[in-house]
């Protein structure tokens, strides 16, 4: 386990009282706290290295763009980026996704193509999608789950055999926890001819990702979801698609010259970054980054994972409560339903005890339908949780029991 | 724990678990549906509209949607205004949400939600139904949500 008594004073905000408790933070998969070194490079960064990136010809210009792509450089490090030119700064894993959708989307899928996504996808790797296919006249398949929460592998073939021209997956399910046999998957869908969209968001932030590995053909993360500011993240792409893709956004720097009436394209991934990006955010997350080698993602992951496996062993002891998503292969996320209390009002008297989850759907309704709830409570963890932070959450649920008076539904 | 019982008191943790009025309506003239799209409550309102009287009222939550606080409001709605004039029931609303709001407690049982102020979060869930009703009885078509409303 990692040592939490060394890490929580790190992050500022769990310092401080919540409803005169210690907070406890177990929504980690909606979004992390940031370290005090996070916090303190996106000051510095203002403080002394301010300026717009890649036109200045001052000193302090330079000093900015250097630090914009050192943090693209970390990224292309963390993941194990084909080349750090094959690394896009996007807002997040939403904006990644889009980024594709419309850009390699728009000049490579037709009318009656099908792309393929899956029942667990969140809706940032469905909505895009569906936008397109709808344009295209394609068509969009949802490839099912099995019963204890993994994609349904006979499912998944058989979509295959529709040829689809693009496979959009998570590695890590937000809702479940699964982790996916990403490179499997992309395995198969090669095969089949089709090009592969991995969503990173739950992935990155807990496990040690090897993109060339996985052998995907577009990796998408968000930032503020391992440490790093909001408004930070990354498309990771192989650099010949990203040659051949038309830009996202018009504007400044994707440019290389500008006539009356049409323009030619900056190198890539400039191509795909028109107008001021946002400096702060990718110095924020190199830092994030930083801090996360310093710690080694294989300890992070074994102690998500031991949380885990914790949270569930303790949750199973109390009568009423389901947990869902599969038994192993699973992330630092235990969703999990108590008797008939709906998970609204367990996660507020959770809150009152300073303990902070998710209820609701978790921007996965195609995945609630099947499992046949319309929410669900989810406690997810990171590297400065505890077992003490475990005992809050079972303390506050079982206190939940006893005001409800739960009926086992 | 002292704000927890203000928020679930008993009445509505007895109207949560035997919500009144929880039926599809058959002779309804009115119908809406309301929304709230961050927690995924849904409710459908049926209303029996006689001249300018209410004279039934039902509603239905899908299986598992709704939380203690929608399904007992909407259950603690139904009794308030059934037998009375769309005026009154307008008025209650009026009085309901200007309780949420923190103004003075609305009246009867409708008090038992003034704990709701000391949650922000979990406004939205009580004026839910009342937001239905209002829709229902203004003959709109289109479903609310909680997101669209703005005075929610």
């Amino acid at each position: 386990m990692l040592d939490t008594a060394k890490i929580r004073p790190e992050f500022p905000i769990l310092t401080q009282k919540e409803n005169g408790r210690r907070l406890v933070y177990l929504d980690n998969a909606a979004t992390s706290q940031k370290p005090r070194k996070v916090i303190d490079a996106i000051v510095h960064y203002y403080s002394f290295h301010n300026a717009n990136v890649h036109r200045g010809a001052y000193a302090l210009a330079v000093e900015a763009t250097e630090a914009y792509e050192a943090a693209r450089t970390a990224v292309a490090r963390f993941v194990n980026a084909w080349a750090r030119e094959g690394v896009v700064f996007t807002r997040g894993t939403t904006e990644s996704i889009n980024l594709v959708a419309a850009s390699w989307g728009r000049a490579n899928v037709r009318r009656g193509d099908t792309v393929v996504v899956t029942a667990m996808d969140h809706h940032s790797n469905i909505v895009p999608w569906q936008i397109l296919c709808q344009e295209k006249g394609a068509t969009l398949r949802m490839v099912e789950i099995t019963e204890d929460g993994r994609i349904d592998l006979s499912e998944f073939g058989r979509a295959l055999e529709a040829k689809p021209k693009l496979v959009a997956f998570p590695y890590v399910s937000n809702s479940l926890g699964t982790v996916n046999p990403a490179a499997q998957l992309t395995k198969l869908a090669h095969a089949a001819g089709a090009v592969t969209v991995v969503d990173g968001a739950q992935s990155s932030p807990h496990l040690r990702v090897d993109v060339q590995t996985i052998d995907c053909d577009f990796y998408a993360l968000s930032g503020h979801k391992m440490l790093a500011p909001m408004g930070s993240g990354a498309l990771i792409a192989k650099p010949a698609l990203l040659e051949a893709m038309p830009p996202y956004h018009g504007g400044g720097e994707m440019i290389e010259r500008v006539w009356d009436d049409h323009s030619t394209w900056n190198k890539i991934p400039h191509k795909f970054e028109g107008g001021t990006p946002n400096v702060e955010a990718a110095v924020g997350l190199g830092a994030a980054i930083a801090y996360l080698e310093q710690l080694g993602m294989e300890k992070v992951s074994q102690h998500e994972q031991e949380l885990a496996r914790l949270t569930i062993e303790r949750l199973s002891q109390i009568e009423g409560v389901t947990v869902y998503g599969p038994r192993d292969h699973r992330a630092g996320v235990v969703p999990f339903t108590y008797g008939d209390i709906h998970p609204h009002d367990l996660a507020t008297i959770l809150d009152k005890d300073g303990v902070c989850i998710r209820a609701g759907h978790h921007c996965t309704q195609p995945l609630m339908r099947r499992l046949g709830v319309a929410a669900t409570a989810r406690a997810s963890f990171y590297i400065y949780n505890d077992v003490d932070d475990i005992d809050a959450l079972v303390t506050a649920v079982r206190k939940a029991g006893g005001l409800f008076g739960v009926l086992a539904s | 724990m002292s704000d927890l019982g203000e928020l679930y008191q008993q009445v509505i943790l007895d109207h949560n678990r035997n919500p009144r009025n929880f039926k599809r309506l058959e002779s309804a003239n009115r119908k809406a549906e309301g929304n709230n799209p961050l927690c995924g409550d849904r409710i459908q309102l049926y209303v029996r509209l006689d001249g300018d009287t209410i004279s039934d009222i039902g509603f239905q939550m899908p299986e598992g949607s709704g939380c203690a606080i929608s399904k007992a409001s909407a259950s603690l709605m139904t009794e308030a205004v059934k037998g009375k004039p769309t005026a009154a029931a307008e008025t209650m609303f009026a009085a309901f949400r200007d309780m949420l709001a923190g103004g003075a407690n609305a009246p009867g049982k409708l008090a038992a939600f003034s704990g709701v102020r000391a949650f922000p979060s979990r406004i939205k869930c009580a004026n839910l139904a009342w937001h239905a009703l209002h829709a229902a009885l203004q003959n709109r078509a289109e479903p609310v949500t909680t997101e669209s409303a703005r005075d929610f």
